[in-house]
Order: structure tokens, then C-alpha cells, then sequence
């Protein structure tokens, strides 16, 4: 049994994190701002920004993992820089005082991605400077102050970025997908093919369970997490649709239209006060229309780890998901 | 004056230099800038590398030289000076002429104190001096290697064109000193463009006028007229290098402007027992184009290793031995359908028309081991040249308008033949895009047409000329090379296939004793390379009616007229020609081919389905379909009756080697690479190996791409990946390079593809990978029978169907094509790597065109 504290337990990630760790015979604290609603967990309610809160999530712990983040396309840098840069670095300094042995830090591999296609990459270094985006600029930053704060005697750092989580009520990709879908407003970009390779929620879990247990020589580095099954995102979309029960998309838009309409968009959103998040960011628009695969090997032979559920499967059990979903009565 | 100094920190590391490589050495009064890895070697150095760079680049160009050569195991130490007013040594505001030059040279490796062995490397104008100092060194000199360079410029050649510009009075200072346009334009001439570091490195010890100086000096010394100061000197090299007996390498960037095909034959022919190979593709900074040091090491090494120990010799009988021998034979040797042009002729006018031309071809001045390139159809004109050629000694270059204008030229200026003899289409090709100094006709040329492509005789003149000789004609060597074949090319740019003498008469033996045929055996040939064969088998041969650049022009019709005009019982067809007998049969020439007892297909995988309808128009034959290549023609064999048995497989099922042929596999390691040493285990997949008596006896100047095929001793590898089943057949799995490596092992695409072109709807399909290699994703593209013009990402339908048929492997993506692309010659191998850069692209996100 370990001493855990998983932070940002509220996401469909660290909540199944949380849940599995639970059922592994885990001590399992958590931390984030409202209840975990994870059975068997200890939560501390508070932000990672807030010296008290996690002063006391840290205390008699052996492991973290640290999934909590300002995630989101578009917003205040500043903001982004509070939570991802300065909420990292006060865990940091908080995990190593209270004599904490293990951090996973789950980041993601956009940090490392300057707005090229990746076919086959590794895991490149973070770089705060090109990365696209303020989650992702923070994000690297987050990266670089983690892995630097790893030291082989006292203290492991292992970063771990998964690709494209998604699952049963998963709100970031199926929830956005299904959601314009329904209202028509679900463009293919381009030809559709470019190949994206997305992460079932459960593989992702195993993946930061791996990481926690990692043999020593593992840690210090990053490493990319997918299933290791890219495909074109046309077929991807679809894929989503029939398991969600809502339209295919069919209308196409050229690649290069949409990258221009989403700075477009992107400066709207800046600058007016309009809410929400854009239809569209330039960013967004880069993942869709061009290709997000990489090189698996590395990682699979480093945490000894492999994606236990298929897309093919992960498909399926959002469909059944869905199923339950329209059958169980209103809340 | 600038005295000598070491290049700033930033150049050094834009090159991966080590600083420690980089010296400044005082000889005399004058400073020299080196490389030298002498200072990083472990061990004792096997010797030196004394490499000198032309103008205007500096010692920066042999740097990757300069790091592979400090290698742990026989280590060879390399020094690259930069010549005095070039690089960083010393701007002295001295004129140096070549023998300044050369002499200074060797005051700099007396200073070094350089012992023996050295071997000289030189490109550009900097392989006339290392050669100058080859000559001047005898005792120290263990061999040359020489990249796009010249060594002559006879009194009566002009200048390259590039130079005759650089040289002219007035644009001389301008275009070389006072603007870096020499510089740049020397540059520009890297492919794949030079990367901004390395560029910028190239132009650091040139950034002012003054620091340019002695580019235009250099420019400025070559001798453009007889009576230029530096005329003596060259002709002493360019003589003199006749004279070396010490090993050479001479390595090629054909794209070269400045130093063209003619210059790489001047050298060959000075240098005749030079290893040569041409980087295809690569240009005037050949060494910065493609591997030259790794090319420069394995050359090294090769001298070091022992020479594999050859087969006993069988007893040699000339492939033109037949034909001598019925001179006086009244019967048909072959007969030419073409409708009312159609000819037939005895073996009796054969043998006189092939001699008569061999007579004149020599009488012409044609001499044995001259390349005589062959631009004539198949048909009697071709048979009697061809043997004339080789009764002469001659060596045919035989290469094929299926590999298209641009690889026609490509292929024939590769070969370097001094004499094209061809039809008019051919010669106008032949002037136009300069294949060869001699233009002899193959037939009637309209008026004046002759003059103008400067043809200098034809086929019937030259036999009139040979009919007057009476010259006492010797036949060739039989190790002497006979022929130069082509590749068909679908892996790379067609490549030069070298025969000898004794190893094409070993391919007629193979063929003669697998099929049986002979004098009892008359043969219709529909398939170019046997069209050829007829008469060296003894065979009477005909050809049919029909385009034999166009296999699908052949009709059943007129198949059916040539098997009856000779009585034929063999037949050999290509599949496409096979193709289009069936698809235009109507039953009134079962009665002509009944008497058929054998037919062949091959050229390319025949389809079970395109066997059957063709023997149901031989009821009375056995079909065989031959496996075999350029390299190789005749490996293994099987028939038609054998091919049901064996049923579906992974891979297409050649057959067993035929009766003198070896085949072994070399299997595939984890990364796809052929590491394994020739074995017959059943089941395993690597490289196909052959051994025979008729495998080519080399690549044609392609040095580097004969040392990887003949590694294993005794063995060929022939690209192709298969296997062994359990009872010795060979299973054809696809081509080495269209190997797929993913992260859950090694994949070969025809048996994946044979799987998913049998799903419902689909007519053919391409396997391919994206991504790197080790972490390739497997991507299936498809031709279906109703191609919509819809998305390029196949409907949820039809993928899943695909893949279904490919359970087993991840197939990433499945695409639909109107059309996948196929090889030029035979029009059925797909096009693998470019449907795979196409792929790569689209799924990418990407807009492309296949």
C-alpha cells in the first residue's frame, strides 16, 4: 500500500485514476477544488495555487500524480501561468518538504509540438517558447520545472503525457465532438486523413499506474501515451458519432480556410468580451487537419507498460455507455 | 598578406568538427589551415587520406571524411589542407600555378612528415593536384580516389560550358572576386540544397573580395588554350596518371554542369582498372550529395579483405557459336511477321549478315570492349547487330523505350557508349540528349536527316564494308563483358547490368536445359529478351504481328499466325501480352495452337486466373511461369498445375530453383535489415539469394551497389523478400525496400495485399508504410471496381472489410485510388514507393496527387 495524493481528481482522468488506485488498496487522498466524488478517497478541497491546501494535501505522502490544470483552447495567459506553472512549482516545493518520493507529472505532448504535423514521434523536449497556445506554453514550463526538480536520491520526477484522452463522459474531446455534432456544426477539415492517434481513458490510467512504479532508471524523462492506434481523424469523428448515437459529419472545409478562420477567431476571442470558447481556434484547427501520431516504443519498453483496451474496444464501451446513459431516467 | 588561422568556433561546430582536427602549420614562409584527425585516433592508423578540395570550396567539404576515418576499427587518418589563398591558409596576393601548387603540396606533407601508405582524395580542380602529388610520390602513393574532376582539357577541347563563362576576359574578376557569384553559384549546384549552417560555413573564409582573390586566381589558372603556363604541367599529369598501377576510385555526381559524363570517360578510359560508381542523383558537390566517405571507407576496406574464391568454370561454347555453325543452313532461323512487311531469313543469310557486320563494325574502327548501344525493336536487324557485337567483342548496351525518354538517357549515358546504333526516333533522341559521340542507322532516315543528327553511316553500309574485310576476325575473351542490361527500375533509376561472354551463354544453358528447347523446338517470342535468344538456342524463332514496346497489342489472331508459320511448340509471352490474347480470342485459333506443347509467362507475377484462360486456348500445352531478373534471368520455375496445388500463401509461390541455380534466404533482423547469412530454413523471411553460373557479373559503375548484392561470396542479392516453404518452393513476399517495420515487427506487403484484393470490390491494393521506420504505420490503399471520386479516406464499410481480410496487423488508415500506379516496362509491378510518399503526405493532412 502507498501513500497517494492525486491532484485535479475532478476530470474524467484523475477520477478513474483515483478510482483505481482506490481499488488497488491504495491510501488515496485527493486535491481540487470541489469533491472528487471518488468512493474510498480522502479529498482535500482546494487549488493547487493555495499554499495551505496543498501543504496539507502533501502531508505523510510517499507519491504524487499531478493531473491538475487550467485546460482550455483560448483565455488569459496569466491565468494559464497561475494554475499549470505556479500550482507545479508550489507542489513541487511543497512534495519535496514533506519528504514525498515519487511525483508523476501528467503533462501533454503538446508541449513539445511547434504546429508541424508529428508522424511517429518521440517525445521531444518541452519547449515553452514555440509551443502553440497558453496551455501548452504553461504546460511546458510546468514540464521543464518538474523534470528539473528530479533528483535520483531523494526525490523522482517521471513525466508522463497522454495523447487525446477520451471515454465515458469524457466532456474534452467526445463532449465537444457530440455536442456539434448534434447541432450540425461538426466540419471535416480537409480531406479528413490526417492520422491522430487518441488515448482510451483506462490505457491512460494504466499508463500513470506504470509511471508510479516505474523502475528507477525510468525516471527524469517524459514520455508520450497513446493506444498506438492513429487514425484519420475523419474516420476518428465517425467512429465517435455512431458510439454517441448522433450524426456522421459530412460537410468538409478546406484545412487552410479553417486554420485562417481560427485566428481569426482566436483574436475575436482575445480581444471582445465574447463568451465562452471560440467555435474554432487556429490550434484546434491544427489538430484536426494535420497528422498527431508517435512513436510508442520508447515508452512501452521504459514503464512496461501496453494499452490493454483497444480503440476498436474503447468504442464499444462508449457505446454501451451511451446506451446506459439514454435508458437510466432523468436525474 | 593574411597569415594562416583556425576557423571560429561556430564554423567548426556547423561541420561537427572536433576543434582538435583543426591546425594551423607553418611551411617556409607560408601558413596552411588542415584538418587532420590525427590527434583523435586511438590506434595506429591503417594510413593516410591526403585530401585536397577544389575551388571554391575548402577543407570543410571532406569533414565527414575526416570523422569516419577516426573510427575505432582500422582507423585511417585523414588531412585536408586548405590550399594557399583558399580556406583559411594564407592569403599570400600571390598567382599559383597548378605546378606552384603541386609542389607546394608536397612542401606541406614533407613538413607534416607524412609516411606511406597514403592514398590521395581530390574533387573538382583539387583532384588534378592530389594527383600531381600522386605522381610525384611514388613510394608513398597505395591509391587515388578522385571525385568530379578532370584531369585533361585537350588543346582541341573547349572548356566546360560553366567555365568558358567564368573564364571569359571581363567577367572573370567580376563573377569570381569582386561578387561571391562563383562562390554562389558553386553552392546552389547541392542536391538536396545545402542546409543554411553548412552553406554558411562554405562562405565563411570568403566573405570579402580580398579573401576572394584566389578563387578567380584558381579560375584563372586553368588552362584554357595551349599556350596557357599551366598547359605543361597539366598534360604531364594527365599523361602521367596513364601510367598509375595503384588502386582507384573514381565517384560520380552526374548532375554535374561543370564536369559532365565525357569527363568521368576520359578519366575511365586513363584510369581502365578504376572502380567507378555514380551517386544517381547527386551533382558537382558530389561530397556533399550523397556518402562519400562511407563509399571512400568501404573501398578501403574492400582492398583489405581477400577476393571471394570463384566456382570452377563450365566449358564455355559463345552464345553466337549456333549461328557460325549453319552458315550454310537453307532453313528458317527466323521468321518476322509484320503484315505485308513481314521477312523471314535462313539461318544461312543470319550468319552472313551478322558476320558482314561484325566485319564492318570493326572495319569502322570499332574495337572489342567498345560499348555499342542498341536502339533498334526486337526483330531481325536487332538479332544479327546483337550477335554481330558480340561475335566482334563489342559490348551491347541494351536498353529498352519501356523505361521512358528521361530513363532511357539516364541508362544509356550511364553506359557511356562510344557508337548508337538505332532507328531514326532513336537518333534523333540519341543527338539531341548526346548518348554517344557515333550515330550509325538501323534503317532508312529521311532525307538529309542523316546530315543533320550527323549520323556517320547505317547497318547496310557497314555490311557492305564488312562484306570487302577479309581481316582474320578473333572471337572475344569470355570473361570479357558482352552486354549491359537495365533494371526495370521500379526501386530507384534503372541500373546498369554488366554480362560477360561465358555468363549470357550460361543463361542459354539454363534455358535450353529447363524448357528443352532446341533445334526440335521452334519458339514464338512475344517478350523482348527471348525474342533474342532463338537464335543462340538454335531454335527457329518467330515474331508475331504486334508493338513489342506495347505487350496489349498482341491478339490471339496473331499469335495464332506466328505459331503456325513455324510450327511452333513453345510459346513465351508476357502476362500483358498474355492478357491481351485472351481478352481477344474467339476460338478460331485453337485449331493453329493446339500444337503449342509448352507456353511462359513471365516479366512480372502471372495471375493463376490469367494462366487457366490461357491454356484453355493450349489445351494442349504446359503453362510455366519462369521467376527471374535483370541480374538473373532464369531463377525458379512453376507450373500452372503446381500453382493450384500450392493454393494461397503469404507471398506469390515462384516455384523451385531451376536444374544449376541456388537460392537461399537471408533472413530479416528486427529492423528489417537482410543480416542474416545465406540459409534454406522453411518458414524464415529475409532477402532472396541466388547463385548460378549466369548472374550478372556486375553492376555497370555502380561500385558501391555491386558490393552490398555480391557480400555474401557466391551469392547475388536480388532486393526481393520471400521465403522457403517446407518443400524448397521460393514464396516472393515483395521487394526489400517496400519492407514495413512497426512497432509490433517486420511486415511484407504482396501477401497482405493479395488478402485485402480479395475483398469484395476491390481490384488491386498497395500495402504500404508511413511514419518512421521501426514505428511505421501500416496503410492498405485500394483500387476499387466503382471509384467515386468521393473522399480519399475509404467508407467505414470497405475499411472494415479490409482490415477484416488483414486481421492480424494494425492497419492505421485505408485509402481509395482511381488508379495505383505501376512500373513503366511491365505495367503490373504497383509503384509501392510512390504510392507510399503519396500516403505520407495525405496523411499528414496534406493535399497531393498520387
Amino acid at each position: 500500500m502507498t501513500r497517494v495524493l492525486v491532484t485535479g481528481a475532478s476530470g474524467m482522468l484523475g477520477r478513474t485514476l483515483a478510482e483505481r488506485l482506490v481499488a488497488d488498496g491504495h491510501d488515496v487522498r485527493t486535491l481540487q477544488r470541489g469533491p472528487s466524488r471518488v468512493t474510498g478517497a480522502h479529498d482535500v478541497a482546494g487549488s493547487v495555487t493555495d499554499p495551505g491546501a496543498v501543504r496539507a494535501a502533501v502531508h505523510d505522502r510517499e507519491a504524487i500524480v499531478h493531473l491538475a490544470a487550467k485546460v482550455g483552447i483560448t483565455g488569459p495567459l496569466a491565468e494559464f501561468e497561475a494554475v499549470n506553472v505556479g500550482g507545479t512549482r508550489l507542489l513541487l516545493d511543497e512534495a519535496r518538504a514533506a519528504g514525498v518520493r515519487r511525483f508523476v507529472h501528467v503533462s501533454s505532448p503538446s508541449v513539445a509540438h511547434v504546429g508541424r504535423s508529428l508522424a511517429g514521434a518521440g517525445a521531444g523536449p518541452a519547449d515553452p517558447e514555440h509551443a502553440r497556445g497558453p496551455y501548452a506554453r504553461t504546460k511546458a514550463a510546468a514540464e521543464l520545472l518538474a523534470l528539473a526538480a528530479d533528483d535520483p536520491d531523494v526525490f523522482r520526477v517521471i513525466a508522463v503525457r497522454p495523447h487525446v484522452v477520451w471515454g465515458p463522459g469524457d466532456t474534452q474531446l467526445v463532449g465537444r465532438v457530440v455536442d456539434r455534432a448534434r447541432a450540425g456544426r461538426l466540419p471535416v477539415l480537409g480531406q479528413g486523413a490526417a492520422l491522430i492517434d487518441t488515448t482510451y481513458v483506462d490505457n491512460a490510467v494504466d499508463a500513470l499506474v506504470a509511471a508510479l512504479h516505474a523502475r528507477a532508471s525510468a525516471f527524469g524523462e517524459a514520455y508520450v501515451v497513446t493506444n498506438g492506434e492513429p487514425r484519420p481523424v475523419v474516420e476518428l469523428l465517425a467512429g465517435i458519432c455512431a458510439a454517441s448515437g448522433v450524426p456522421l459529419p459530412r460537410r468538409h472545409v478546406p484545412a487552410a480556410l479553417a486554420r485562417g478562420a481560427g485566428s481569426v477567431l482566436d483574436v475575436a476571442w482575445r480581444t471582445l468580451p465574447l463568451p465562452g470558447e471560440p467555435p474554432l481556434t487556429r490550434f484546434v484547427a491544427e489538430q484536426l487537419s494535420t497528422a498527431h501520431w508517435f512513436d510508442q516504443r520508447r515508452t512501452r519498453e521504459a514503464l512496461g507498460w501496453v494499452p490493454r483496451v483497444s480503440l476498436d474496444e474503447g468504442l464499444a464501451r462508449l457505446a454501451g455507455w451511451t446506451a446506459r446513459q439514454a435508458s437510466a431516467p432523468a436525474p | 598578406m593574411t597569415a594562416a588561422s583556425t576557423p571560429p568556433a561556430d564554423v567548426l561546430a556547423a561541420g561537427g568538427i572536433d576543434p582538435r582536427w583543426s591546425r594551423v602549420v607553418q611551411v617556409g614562409s607560408r601558413s596552411w589551415h588542415l584538418l587532420d584527425n590525427g590527434p583523435s585516433l586511438d590506434a595506429g592508423p591503417v594510413g593516410t587520406l591526403l585530401c585536397v578540395h577544389g575551388n571554391p570550396t575548402w577543407s570543410f567539404l571532406w569533414r565527414r571524411l575526416v570523422a569516419a576515418g577516426a573510427r575505432s576499427e582500422r582507423p585511417w587518418r585523414v588531412i585536408a589542407v586548405d590550399q594557399l589563398e583558399m580556406g583559411f591558409s594564407e592569403r599570400t596576393g600571390e598567382q599559383h600555378r597548378l605546378a606552384d601548387r603541386v609542389a607546394e603540396l608536397g612542401a606541406l606533407t614533407d613538413e607534416l612528415g607524412l609516411a606511406g601508405p597514403v592514398v590521395t582524395v581530390g574533387h573538382d580542380w583539387g583532384g588534378v593536384v592530389s594527383l600531381g602529388w600522386a605522381l610525384d610520390h611514388p613510394d608513398l602513393l597505395a591509391g587515388v580516389v578522385l571525385t568530379n574532376t578532370a584531369v585533361h582539357q585537350g588543346a582541341e577541347d573547349p572548356l566546360p560550358a560553366a567555365l568558358r563563362v567564368a573564364t571569359a576576359p571581363g567577367v572573370l574578376p567580376v563573377g569570381t572576386v569582386t561578387t561571391p557569384a562563383f562562390l554562389e553559384t558553386t553552392l546552389a549546384l547541392a542536391h538536396p540544397r545545402l542546409e543554411a549552417p553548412v552553406a554558411d560555413a562554405f562562405r565563411a573564409p570568403y566573405r570579402t573580395a580580398e579573401r576572394r582573390a584566389g578563387i578567380g586566381g584558381f579560375v584563372a589558372d586553368i588552362p584554357a588554350g595551349p599556350d596557357h603556363p599551366s598547359r605543361p604541367e597539366l598534360d604531364r599529369i594527365g599523361e602521367g596518371v596513364r601510367s598509375l598501377d595503384v588502386p582507384a576510385l573514381l565517384l560520380w555526381g552526374p548532375r554535374d554542369p561543370v564536369f559532365s559524363a565525357r569527363y568521368l570517360r576520359d578519366l575511365r578510359a586513363r584510369l581502365p582498372h578504376a572502380d567507378v560508381h555514380r551517386f544517381e542523383g547527386a551533382g558537382h558537390l558530389v561530397v556533399e550529395d550523397a556518402d562519400v566517405a562511407g563509399a571512400v571507407l568501404r573501398w578501403l576496406d574492400a582492398r583489405d579483405d581477400p577476393a571471394p574464391t570463384t566456382a570452377p568454370l563450365e566449358p564455355f561454347r559463345a552464345l553466337g557459336a549456333t549461328l557460325v555453325e549453319r552458315a550454310a543452313d537453307q532453313g528458317t532461323a527466323l521468321i518476322e511477321l509484320a503484315g505485308p512487311r513481314s521477312r523471314r531469313v535462313t539461318w544461312a543469310a543470319l550468319a552472313a549478315r551478322t558476320d558482314q557486320l561484325a566485319r564492318g563494325l570493326a572495319a569502322s574502327g570499332v574495337r572489342p570492349g567498345d560499348r555499342v548501344a542498341l536502339l533498334v525493336p526486337p526483330g531481325a536487324d536487332l538479332t544479327a547487330v546483337l550477335y554481330a557485337c558480340l561475335r566482334l567483342g563489342a559490348v551491347v548496351v541494351v536498353a529498352d523505350a519501356g523505361l521512358g525518354v528521361q530513363g532511357l538517357t539516364r541508362a544509356v549515358r550511364a553506359a557511356e557508349p562510344s557508337v548508337v546504333i538505332g532507328i531514326e526516333r532513336a537518333l534523333v533522341a540519341a543527338r539531341w540528349l548526346r548518348w554517344a559521340p557515333t550515330l550509325v542507322s538501323a534503317g532508312p532516315l529521311r532525307a538529309g536527316v542523316a546530315k543533320a543528327l550527323g549520323v556517320s553511316t547505317s547497318l547496310d553500309a557497314l555490311a557492305a564494308l564488312g562484306r570487302e574485310s577479309t581481316v582474320d576476325l578473333p572471337w572475344p575473351d569470355a570473361d570479357a563483358d558482352a552486354a549491359i542490361l537495365f533494371t526495370s527500375g521500379s526501386t530507384g533509376p534503372a541500373k546498369g547490368v554488366a554480362y560477360t561472354h561465358r555468363r549470357l551463354a550460361a543463361m542459354r544453358d539454363v534455358v535450353a536445359r529447363t524448357y528443352g528447347i532446341g533445334p526440335d523446338s521452334p519458339l514464338v517470342a512475344a517478350f523482348a529478351p527471348f525474342v533474342l535468344l532463338g537464335p543462340a538456342l538454335g531454335a527457329t524463332s518467330a515474331s508475331p504481328d504486334m508493338d513489342v514496346t506495347a505487350p496489349g497489342t498482341l491478339t490471339a489472331r496473331a499469335l495464332a499466325e506466328a505459331v503456325r508459320a513455324i510450327d511452333a511448340s513453345v510459346v513465351f509471352a508476357s502476362p500483358a501480352a498474355l492478357r491481351s490474347v485472351v481478352r481477344s480470342a474467339d476460338g478460331s485459333e485453337l485449331a493453329d495452337l493446339a500444337g503449342v506443347r509448352l507456353f511462359l509467362s513471365a516479366g512480372a507475377p502471372v495471375g493463376v486466373d490469367l494462366l487457366e484462360a490461357a491454356a484453355a486456348l493450349m489445351p494442349g500445352a504446359e503453362a510455366h511461369t519462369p521467376y527471374g531478373m535483370t541480374e538473373a534471368l532464369v531463377v525458379a520455375d512453376i507450373s500452372l498445375d503446381e500453382l493450384r496445388t500450392v493454393g494461397a500463401g503469404d507471398g506469390v509461390c515462384v516455384g523451385r530453383p531451376v536444374p544449376g541455380v541456388r537460392v537461399a534466404v537471408s533472413a530479416l533482423d528486427a529492423d528489417g535489415e537482410p543480416t542474416g547469412a545465406p540459409a534454406h530454413v522453411a518458414g524464415v523471411t529475409g532477402e532472396v539469394l541466388v547463385g548460378a553460373a549466369h548472374v550478372k557479373e556486375r553492376y555497370d559503375g555502380l561500385w558501391l551497389t555491386q558490393q552490398e548484392s555480391a557480400r555474401d561470396a557466391g551469392w547475388h542479392r536480388t532486393g526481393d523478400v520471400g521465403h522457403l516453404d517446407d518443400d524448397g518452393r521460393l514464396w516472393i513476399e515483395g521487394r526489400l525496400a517496400h519492407v514495413l517495420v512497426t512497432a509490433d515487427g517486420v511486415r511484407t506487403p504482396v501477401g497482405l495485399e493479395q488478402r485485402a484484393q480479395g475483398v469484395a470490390g476491390v481490384v488491386s491494393a498497395a500495402v504500404v508504410g508511413v511514419g518512421p521506420r521501426g514505428a511505421q504505420q501500416v496503410v492498405v490503399v485500394v483500387q476499387p471496381e466503382v471509384f467515386s471520386h468521393g473522399p480519399v479516406v475509404a467508407e467505414p464499410e470497405l475499411a472494415a472489410a479490409v482490415r477484416g481480410a488483414l486481421v492480424g496487423t494494425d492497419v492505421a488508415a485505408v485509402l481509395v485510388v482511381e488508379q495505383l500506379p505501376t512500373d513503366v516496362r511491365h505495367n503490373s509491378k504497383i509503384d509501392r514507393s510512390r504510392v507510399a510518399a503519396w500516403a505520407e503526405r495525405v496523411l499528414s493532412g496534406d493535399r497531393a496527387r498520387l
